[in-house]
């Protein structure tokens, strides 16, 4: 089976829901973990490698949380599958670019996904829609338990679990959540939260992760430091903190209400009459946009429209997704043709933003 | 003031962070600091830059440059993939990562989860412990029968510990 058949679609994926799915898109847990006695992923020469990938990936294929599932060499996916993998944030931008020697093995739900020979040996992942980091953690946590029996993994009882990059050493946790907030944004409140959360000693990033842009107002929120606390701290840590940002988020929205109630809806008005009508928009434009009408969504502005079918669009027009339902190869330029007529024809359907 | 990492240019940059109880001060060019990624918010962080100088300075001083002899790795290699050859490579270059991992950490020492068949041992070294301490007890007081039991207990123990892999 190929990635893509293996995969759900983008329709049934929008549709999965979460506790505060409004504001929290996602909750995830990654464990970063080595196999003793085994150079690094970075620095071992290919045959290592191999050699490493060969050890780990059946011990994970066998486990009970994977059985049906999909797992593959990465030289065995395509550039255009590996993408569609970013986009649906299953696998690392770091991870796509790797070839032979490395690999990834998914489960049937996409609730945990497992990248062996990223920057560690393994670098697995429970993922849950909306807000459910505990639940995540439990079920890394279990993976972890089942992995530790058929192999021994680097450890002291000092440094704990010894990763390739010092930052991951200790538990080898990140912890985090993907946020919608539009809300802070247009209250122009976004900058004192981020940097409020960095003095936590908790890092908020782009999209898609480490460096890049918060596009379509969308933040990630994680733990930093490994070392010197447990995994339960860090979790329940980020989650006082999370649900901090979430209020401030819905006050943001009402204040916005209450006080520039134009602001806003100007926004979300020229947010729709630009994705319902242009000929021509790039995935950064639309993103930005999308998100603005899921604003709309949550305040109750478009009656014949949900939240999951703009998170469907979310997914689907992202260049990769588009790309994969075109036969030949598409240029930047047509792909924003494609998105724009795609655009179009959802929202044909979907009368303007009503102000009550 | 002259920049810290070419010793040439004037210095325009000036970071200052608290680690610990400790203040470190961090002078540079704009060009050294354009280099090390002081511009870039995103990218930069000011352990990594004390890494490049001030361990690497601490190493020099002490080692001209330390190769992992598990891996072949070397200072230089870390000061360029900021990232580690191997597990090995923690024990190799203990003493310049050890400001390192203080500086990122909320601790130098791991509390979190331990690999189940080591917390056994370390479960199984702590029982042996107290049992010598009970063998001791029982010598002393000349209560033999007593002594007999905790030495045949230690025996199990032992031998339990013996197919566990070691720490």
């Amino acid at each position: 089976m190929t990635i893509g058949e293996f995969l759900t679609s983008p329709s049934d994926t929008a549709r999965r829901d979460g506790p505060y799915n409004k504001i929290v898109l996602s909750s995830r847990v990654r464990l970063a973990r080595n196999v003793k006695g085994m150079p690094f992923p970075g620095w071992a020469k290919k045959p290592d490698r191999v050699r490493a990938l060969e050890l780990v990936r059946p011990s994970v294929e066998g486990l009970p949380q994977m059985a049906d599932s999909f797992s593959e060499s990465m030289d065995n996916l395509t550039v255009l599958d590996k993408n569609i993998l970013v986009e649906r944030h299953l696998i690392s931008r770091e991870h796509a670019a790797k070839n032979a020697g490395s690999g990834l093995v998914l489960n049937r739900e996409e609730s945990l996904c497992v990248m062996i020979n990223e920057e560690d040996h393994l670098r697995m992942q429970a993922l849950r829609p909306g807000l459910q980091l505990r639940q995540a953690w439990h079920a890394i946590d279990q993976v972890d338990s089942k992995l530790e029996k058929k192999m021994e993994f680097a450890f002291t009882p000092t440094l704990g679990y010894l990763t390739a990059c010092p930052t991951n050493v200790g538990t080898g946790i990140r912890v985090s959540a993907m946020l919608h907030l539009p809300g802070l944004v247009l209250a122009e409140q976004i900058n004192q939260i981020i940097q409020a959360v960095n003095k936590l000693g908790l890092a908020v990033r782009g999209l898609y992760g480490e460096g890049t842009e918060a596009l379509g107002n969308v933040f990630q929120v994680s733990n930093q430091m490994t070392l010197g606390e447990t995994e339960n701290d860090i979790v329940e840590r980020l989650n006082k903190v999370l649900a901090q940002i979430i209020e401030h988020e819905e006050n943001a929205r009402s204040m916005l209400l209450e006080k520039k109630p134009k602001t806003v809806y100007n926004h979300i008005g020229r947010a729709y009459g630009i994705l319902a009508n242009a000929h021509s928009i790039s995935s950064k434009e639309t993103l930005n946009l999308l998100s603005l009408m899921r604003l709309g969504v949550d305040l109750g502005l478009f009656t014949d429209l949900e939240r999951w079918q703009v998170d469907e669009l979310f997914i689907t027009t992202q260049p990769a997704h588009l790309q994969k339902v075109h036969s030949e190869k598409l240029s930047a330029e047509e792909r924003d043709l494609f998105r724009a007529d795609m655009l179009r024809e959802r929202l044909r359907q979907v009368s303007r933003p009503k102000i009550k | 003031m002259l920049c810290c990492i070419c010793k040439e240019k004037e210095a325009k940059v000036h970071l200052t962070q608290i680690v610990g109880d400790k203040m470190q001060k961090v002078d540079l060019c704009e060009e050294c600091a354009k280099q090390k990624g002081v511009n870039d918010p995103t990218g930069f962080s000011l352990a990594d830059l004390l890494l490049g100088l001030g361990a690497s300075q601490e190493m020099e001083q002490s080692a001209a440059d330390i190769k992992c002899p598990h891996c072949g790795f070397t200072q230089a290699d870390f000061k360029k993939a900021g990232r580690l050859g191997c597990s090995e490579c923690y024990q190799t270059f203990r003493e310049g990562l050890e400001g390192l991992l203080k500086s990122m950490h909320k601790g130098t020492r791991h509390v979190g989860k331990v690999p189940q068949a080591l917390q056994q041992s370390r479960d199984l070294a702590d029982r042996l412990k107290n049992l010598q301490k009970k063998l001791d007890k029982a010598v002393a007081e000349e209560d033999f029968e007593q002594a007999a039991l905790v030495r045949d207990e230690m025996k199990m123990t032992r031998e339990k510990l013996g197919t566990l892999p070691s720490s």
